[in-house]
């Protein structure tokens, strides 16, 4: 064995601290007990008032959850529905389907979110929680119809001649054999779909209306103009929880993939 | 591949995609040759206004310094990228490292520049530091500047690259670049002559994952540029909210769309199915790198 490299090592370190240290300094002033500035003893003050008294963060956090849960359940129908059809069957539009699905992927967000919003106001609806909602499908749509076509790629059109010469019906074969193959696709892709909704402010943000703040955009509106204290505490109930949520959902995808 | 209800089960991704992704991109195609609203919108009159506008001064500027701080951060983050992509596929602790780069990776997009606004900031913890030690009397103004959206930039992006070339190296036979050293070959021309041409795959799905967010940015510039830190992605919502002059943001759009386009479709000709993460085509594009946590 040579002598390990000890440029990559130097950069790698170097990489994990200029990564890591910014959310360290947010973690360690979340129990500052200063508004701002200079470090003036520990205290919980900022965790209390996000807690007990942000009203507006809350209804924000619901707006995203609902957004987050509603959108992805829907794309996740239309996408696994897409990715069989694409996967299997022959169709008149497959190659422009799979376009399409393609295209969303490799744009930047900001064409999507004011696209979308110049047609909103072109048809005449009116910018709501529901606009954000429709937005959130569109560019979740693509990422599970890849992760369910990915998993479909796996297996090979026999299945399903075998399910039909067992004399099962297409809704049959649809329900009994191809869901529960995809699953592992399908279950990855919602929680995909998941977490970009709850992650996504640029699409947002052109889309959004009157009452329809997601937490990204309230997060957006406090930190505008500088240090807000209570986003600090919130940063780390953010980081925690989704490292938390992240890692139980992988070990989660393990265990049904290896199932 | 037969035929069967192939149609009926495609059709709700058909319809959804072509309302909603398709028809407002050629709206956008559409209003960029009309002339502007009096509040915003358009009306039906043709005219080439908002293309001669993209070709004035102020513009050119703006997506020239846009490319420039595209290309730039896209390039550090790519040097920093590859060895780190290295060091890590030849650890012994992978699973560790991954999860020292996924925890940023995970975080709130707002969060993570949040964080340099808390530390570079006028009220900020390096302005806190350097004033309560007496380095400086008043606060710096470290943010609102080029420098600081590049820093955000790269800090943002980072993982991005970082996540595919690890995959990629981690497929690479090391025991190549042993032979290479045996018949002679310095360290750096073993590198450059036999791992670079190996990974180039993972370079150019790392490249895609920077550039195309990078070049499309918005809110970085927004929170911690100033107004020479503008980019197009600025100058577009700007002509949408504030100028209310739509066919102008609709023909800027329509340049970044026809920019990304085109560059994908050249590195995708270039190197085949290669560029998105080896043998399974396009679609393994976010598989490689992020199963669960998006690719954004």
């Amino acid at each position: 064995m040579r002598k390990r490299s000890s440029f990559s090592r130097s950069v790698f370190i170097g990489t994990i601290t200029f990564l890591s240290m910014p959310l360290v300094v947010l973690i360690v002033y979340s129990f500052n007990a200063s508004k701002s500035g200079s470090w003036s003893g520990f205290s919980l003050r900022w965790y209390v008032k996000l807690f007990t008294d942000s009203p507006q963060l809350w209804h924000a956090f619901s707006n995203s959850a609902i957004v987050a849960l509603s959108s992805a359940l829907v794309a996740t129908v239309i996408g696994t529905l897409g990715a069989v059809a694409v996967n299997w069957y022959k169709f008149r539009l497959r190659s422009y389907l799979r376009t399409i699905t393609f295209l969303p992927m490799i744009l930047p967000e900001i064409i999507i979110g004011v696209s979308l919003l110049v047609f909103f106001s072109g048809i005449g609806l009116r910018l709501s929680l529901f606009t954000v909602f429709v937005a959130h499908v569109t560019f979740n749509l693509p990422f599970v119809f890849l992760l369910v076509l990915a998993r479909l790629e796996e297996f090979d059109f026999s299945i399903i001649e075998a399910a039909r010469d067992l004399g099962a019906s297409e809704t049959q074969t649809l329900l009994r054999v191809i869901l529960p193959i995809s699953m592992p696709g399908i279950v990855s892709g919602f929680l995909t779909a998941v977490t970009l909704s709850l992650e996504d402010f640029v699409i947002t943000f052109f889309v959004t209306g009157p009452g329809a703040t997601t937490l990204p955009l309230y997060v957006y509106s406090a930190i505008r103009f500088g240090v807000s204290p209570v986003i600090n505490a919130l940063s780390v109930v953010m980081i925690v929880g989704t490292v938390v949520l992240t890692w139980s959902t992988r070990n989660f995808l393990k265990y049904i993939a290896a199932k | 591949m037969r035929r069967g209800p192939g149609r009926l089960y495609a059709a709700p991704a058909l319809f959804w995609l072509s309302v909603f992704f398709l028809a407002p991109l050629v709206i956008i195609v559409a209003y960029s040759f009309m002339t502007p609203g009096k509040r915003g919108g358009i009306e039906w009159k043709p005219t080439l206004d908002a293309y001669r506008a993209i070709a004035n001064p102020t513009f050119l500027k703006v997506t020239l310094s846009t490319i420039v701080m595209a290309i730039g951060a896209t390039a550090i983050t790519l040097l920093i990228a590859i060895p780190c992509g290295y060091y890590m596929a030849r650890s012994k602790h992978q699973n560790l490292l991954l999860m020292l780069v996924m925890i940023p990776f995970w975080t709130n997009f707002l969060i993570r520049i949040y964080a340099w606004i808390a530390i570079l900031g006028n009220e900020g913890f390096l302005n806190d530091i350097l004033l309560a030690t007496g380095l400086t009397t008043e606060s710096i103004r470290f943010l609102y500047n080029r420098g600081a959206v590049m820093l955000v930039l790269v800090y943002t992006y980072l993982p991005y690259a970082i996540l595919p070339l690890y995959s990629t190296i981690d497929k690479f036979d090391f025991s190549l670049l042993e032979a290479a050293r045996d018949l002679g070959a310095t360290k750096l021309s073993a590198i450059n002559r036999v791992l670079m041409p190996n990974i180039k795959g993972g370079i150019l799905t790392a490249f895609l994952f920077t550039f195309i967010p990078i070049f499309g940015a918005y809110a970085v510039p927004l929170l911690v540029g100033g107004t020479e830190s503008y980019m197009l992605g600025n100058l577009i919502a700007d002509e949408l909210t504030k100028s209310r002059d739509w066919p102008l943001a609709s023909a800027i759009s329509l340049v970044i769309t026809l920019v990304t386009t085109a560059g994908v479709l050249l590195l995708l000709r270039a190197n085949g199915a290669e560029v998105l993460g080896g043998s399974g085509g396009e679609e393994r594009v976010i598989q490689e790198p992020s199963p669960v946590g998006g690719a954004r």
